[in-house]
């Protein structure tokens, strides 16, 4: 028994010594900075940045390749702390959410026929321009769902999605899984928008949603502000030049126009 | 004795009784046609005719430059009332010519006997067979002067003519072949000549004994055409399964065309089309369509004008029994649902069939569990079980790997699958979504 505990404690002292000094031979060298950053960053490897992860966000960061707001997913007390470490200053940006773009809950936008397929946004698309009466409607099967990060987005008993402003960091990824289009971001502080990306002309969106945006214009015509702008039957209004003072609101035959303004 | 076939394949119950034997009838002259601008595979028609033009029956509407394209002519005589949108049986809204009768139904050239077919040149035999805006007739609608043209290096030594018919409930092709057996036959006879091939074969599956008889006899004394019995099985009719049952050659995957092999195939329909295009110079404006199902009254053969409305022909045949569940056009396998009646009848509507809810198959679709089914179904010799999971998952690369573009979208799997998966609609989507990253990367070059 001495023989084994001799062998074994001997091979285990040998192979020990040698690890030692492999990893002072073979050591990668990580600036702490990046280490730093790396704690700070939410590591969800969203991709909203461009970068492959929240590591190569972080080594692009000491290299001196981008600025700490453009992390879309981190909150400015991160940020802020991001820029103390790099010793930078950073203006802050505003923090968007994702915006659903439409209200043809299924109750209000009628269904064109019974779809039976795979509950994929991007699948049920290919049959018909979708299942339901408008074109540009949101499906509902959840590609949003299934593309954010942070469990920001749930669909609900209405058939469209909602998104949690507590959760959602504006990363953007679930616009780029949206193939309707109908995710935006908007700035949290200025939450005005018109909820329809329909581009049909109002008869049509008429016959299709009980709650689809006619492009009648008055809201264009009615801003004093003039901030509202008409885009394919679309109107879009401009968070810089909106007050909120709800004039288009209040006009908008469909009253659907949303303008919600953080003092 | 066997008899031919490929590896693979589903026997679907085949519910050709409903229409089987019935004569082609005419229907009486629809009002009003919609014609719509992408008929074909290819680049899609602009119009030639404005709102308010008027028409005659056989003038062109539509063209286009390029060379996978055909010309689109008008149905009937009258005025053009609009050039718009208009439902298309893709599902997709696509520009149509809306013309309102006149009830006249002049010819803009009267189809006339012309000089023999058979004695001239393939050029002027091709340039006729474009002119008429010949497509396949089976249901893929690929420009016939084109699929007659191939390149040449490409050594075509056998010219097939399908009569196969594999679809259930559909038996268009087969009443054709009863009616109009000479004709198909010259039909072939022009392609042979067009293409400088010395064999010609005619497929048909041997459910048919009579299209067969009649076939063997119209071509008694043809020593380079041969009517070849195929066994019942579903996709028999697919070009590359019925290659391989008449010539027992395979058809490399994708781009490999069957022109690789030596053969082109052409359908029965298309054939008769021929003829009727280089013999009397009659352009593509009616077709044969099956009307069936147990959804509607009485399930008819009928030759159709082009752009004819859907709900206008399920109204003559005696309109809708009891609950329909789906309207198709096309088969069961691999027609296409509707969602509307008001979409217009084009040159690659082989049927319209109206389900009833009992025909209908139900079942809410669950989880592979492997029993692998699919893969003893596929014709092509897939695994559709994996291709579906990969699409589902968005694994495209994986998808491509095990071979995503050589399926064919029969169907086979889904009719076989015991957990009603959707396979076609994955590998669809997969297919959609590939083709789509391809097409970015490249704009991005």
């Amino acid at each position: 028994m001495i023989a084994a505990v001799v062998s074994l404690g001997g091979l285990a002292f040998v192979l020990a010594i040698g690890l030692g000094i492999a990893s002072k031979i073979f050591a990668v060298e990580i600036d702490p900075k990046v280490a730093a950053i790396n704690e700070i960053l939410p590591g969800a490897n969203c991709g909203g940045c461009g970068y492959a992860g929240c590591s190569a966000f972080a080594e692009a960061l000491v290299a001196g390749e981008i600025n700490p707001s453009e992390c879309k997913a981190s909150g400015s007390e991160a940020i802020e702390e991001m820029s103390r470490i790099l010793g930078v200053s950073v203006e802050q940006k505003e923090k968007t959410i994702a915006t659903i773009f439409c209200q043809g809950a299924t109750d209000k936008c009628k269904p064109k026929y019974q779809y039976e397929g795979i509950e994929d946004c991007k699948a049920a698309l290919l049959l018909g321009d979708g299942y339901k009466a408008c074109p540009y409607s949101c499906l509902g099967f959840g590609s949003c769902v299934k593309a954010c990060p942070f469990k920001a987005i749930k669909i609900e008993p209405t058939g469209l999605p909602s998104i949690d402003e507590n959760r959602c960091t504006g990363c953007g990824s679930c616009i780029s899984q949206c193939p309707q289009g109908v995710i935006k971001l908007v700035p949290i502080s200025k939450l005005c928008y018109i909820p329809c990306s329909s581009k049909d002309k109002g008869k049509a969106v008429r016959q299709a949603c009980d709650v689809g945006c006619l492009a009648c214009g008055l809201c264009v015509k009615k801003c004093p502000e003039q901030a509202i702008t008409m885009e394919n039957n679309c109107p879009v209004i401009d968070p810089e030049k909106c007050t909120g003072c709800g004039t288009c609101a209040e006009k908008c035959p469909r009253k659907i126009i949303r303008i919600q303004i953080q003092k | 004795m066997k008899l031919k076939t490929f590896l693979g394949g589903i026997h679907p119950p085949s519910h050709k009784n409903l229409s089987a034997g019935k004569k082609i009838e005419e229907p009486p002259l629809p009002k009003t046609v919609c014609i719509p601008l992408a008929q074909h595979i290819g680049a899609p028609c602009e119009a030639r005719v404005e709102k308010g033009q008027k028409v005659k029956k056989g003038e062109v509407i539509a063209d286009s430059q390029a060379f996978v394209s055909a010309p689109i002519h008008a149905s009937i005589s009258g005025t053009v009332t609009a050039v718009q949108d208009y439902p298309h049986p893709s599902g997709k809204k696509i520009k149509a010519v809306i013309i309102e009768s006149d009830e006249k139904d002049e010819w803009f050239r009267e189809p006339k006997n012309g000089q023999d077919p058979l004695q001239l040149s393939s050029e002027e035999l091709k340039k006729k067979i474009r002119e008429a805006g010949i497509v396949g007739l089976g249901g893929a609608a690929f420009p016939t002067h084109v699929k007659l043209s191939p390149p040449k290096e490409k050594n075509i030594d056998a010219i097939i003519l399908n009569g196969v018919e594999c679809e259930p409930y559909l038996t268009a092709d087969h009443q054709l072949m009863l009616e109009k057996t000479e004709a198909i036959v010259k039909g072939l006879q022009i392609i042979l000549r067009i293409m400088g091939v010395q064999k010609g074969y005619i497929g048909i599956e041997v459910n048919k004994p009579d299209a067969l008889k009649a076939m063997k006899k119209a071509t008694k004394g043809l020593s380079n055409i041969e009517v070849v019995g195929l066994k019942v099985k579903y996709p028999q009719g697919a070009e590359k399964q019925l290659i391989k049952a008449i010539l027992g050659r395979e058809v490399p995957p994708p781009p490999g065309l069957p022109m690789d092999v030596g053969a082109v195939i052409q359908n029965v329909g298309t054939a008769y089309a021929i003829y009727e295009a280089v013999t009397f110079g009659k352009p593509l404006i009616e077709r044969i369509v099956t009307v069936t199902g147990r959804g509607i009254k009485e399930p008819k053969n009928l030759r159709l004008r082009i752009g004819t409305l859907f709900s206008e022909i399920i109204n003559y045949c005696g309109g809708i029994q009891g609950e329909a569940g789906k309207v198709l056009m096309g088969g069961p396998m691999m027609g296409l649902a509707q969602y509307t009646a008001q979409v217009p009848i084009i040159k690659g509507t082989s049927g319209i069939l109206v389900l009833s809810k009992e025909e209908l198959a139900s079942g809410e679709s669950k989880h592979c569990i492997n029993c692998g089914m699919c893969v003893r179904a596929c014709p092509m010799h897939l695994i559709p079980s994996s291709l579906g999971t990969y699409c589902e998952k968005d694994l495209f690369e994986e998808a491509e790997a095990a071979h995503i573009f050589n399926c064919i979208e029969c169907g086979s799997c889904v009719f076989v699958c015991p957990a009603n998966r959707h396979l076609v609609q994955m590998v669809k989507y997969g297919k959609s979504a590939i083709l789509a990253a391809k097409k970015q990367q490249q704009q991005k070059k």
